[in-house]
């Protein structure tokens, strides 16, 4: 152990990256998919018009 | 395998599995790092920082065992041309990429206080830079291929599977070279971690992993969906042209 450091900052510092990386990873992925599919509903509903 | 090759069918279970692994990954990674925080002692060498570990060693494993599952779906696409794999592939790399670079700057944030210092190029630190620039690259290839409209191109699987030969690189570095890297403390069947982090740990990876299920789904899923619109789009066009 490296003395005379606070080991908590770097502890909270890979939690927050951890934690927040994950949730923006995940909204991201859930955004992209969400959009993506109202997109091909979109395709097929002009489709089923004409 | 070939049962799933049909999109349709594939779609229906993903929609049936993508919130349960989401929702159950959530509660359990959150559980594991609360514990990892709050529960878990501070160990004798390391003091607080071994706290790090519920966060750092998920993501070393998520990260290289994606690139392993990059290798088999490319294999998959190349031997048996498998609809599914070059599309599953693709939506692995981005989280792969994601778990790699949290590896590398959990890892950092670990060493500091651990080691003295943020970095050293020894093997393990820098086998697992190279898989995060494979990484990159891979998606890069990968966007490219999809732009010249060769989604079925062959580029990225052969790359998914040269890239493997990294991931034993990463394994064997801190037994093959000298480095401030401990050894693996877990293994097949034995661990050497005591029960308090060991249980932690495998509460952590457990909900990453399906948390990582949920989004390589959800990646699939809007894959699928696109390919779905341009294909309807395409056919529109196509019967405007004719009329």
């Amino acid at each position: 152990m490296y003395e005379g450091l606070n080991h908590w900052g770097f502890v909270y510092a890979s939690y927050a990256l951890g934690v927040g990386g994950t949730a923006v990873l995940v909204l991201t992925s859930l955004m992209a998919m969400r959009r993506a599919e109202a997109r091909r509903d979109a395709a097929r509903e002009r489709g089923r018009d004409q | 395998m070939h049962g799933f090759a049909n999109p349709a069918r594939f779609l229906r279970l993903a929609r049936s599995l993508t919130m349960p692994l989401l929702v159950a990954g959530a509660l359990l990674s959150l559980a594991a790092l609360a514990w990892g925080l709050a529960g878990a002692p501070a160990e004798r060498l390391q003091g607080d920082s071994v706290r790090i570990l519920f966060i750092h060693v998920p993501a070393a494993w998520l990260g290289m065992g994606a690139w392993t599952a990059i290798a088999i779906a490319s294999l998959v696409e190349l031997v048996w041309r498998h609809p599914l794999a070059g599309i599953g592939a693709r939506a692995i790399a981005l989280p792969g990429a994601f778990f790699a670079l949290l590896c590398l700057i959990t890892g950092s944030l670990w060493g500091r206080p651990a080691w003295g210092t943020w970095w050293v190029w020894d093997g393990r630190l820098t086998s697992m830079l190279v898989l995060f620039f494979l990484y990159c690259a891979y998606l890069a290839l990968a966007d490219a291929a999809n732009r010249d409209g060769e989604s079925g191109s062959r580029l990225p699987a052969i790359f998914g599977l040269v890239g493997a030969v990294n991931i034993p690189i990463i394994h064997y570095s801190v037994l093959w070279w000298n480095s401030l890297h401990q050894p693996p403390s877990i293994s097949m069947g034995k661990s050497e971690m005591a029960p308090e982090f060991l249980y932690g740990l495998l509460a952590a990876t457990i909900g990453f992993s399906l948390i990582f299920g949920a989004v390589v789904l959800m990646r699939m899923r809007a894959i699928l969906a696109d390919a779905q619109a341009e294909a309807r789009l395409r056919r529109r066009a196509m019967e405007a042209f004719d009329e």
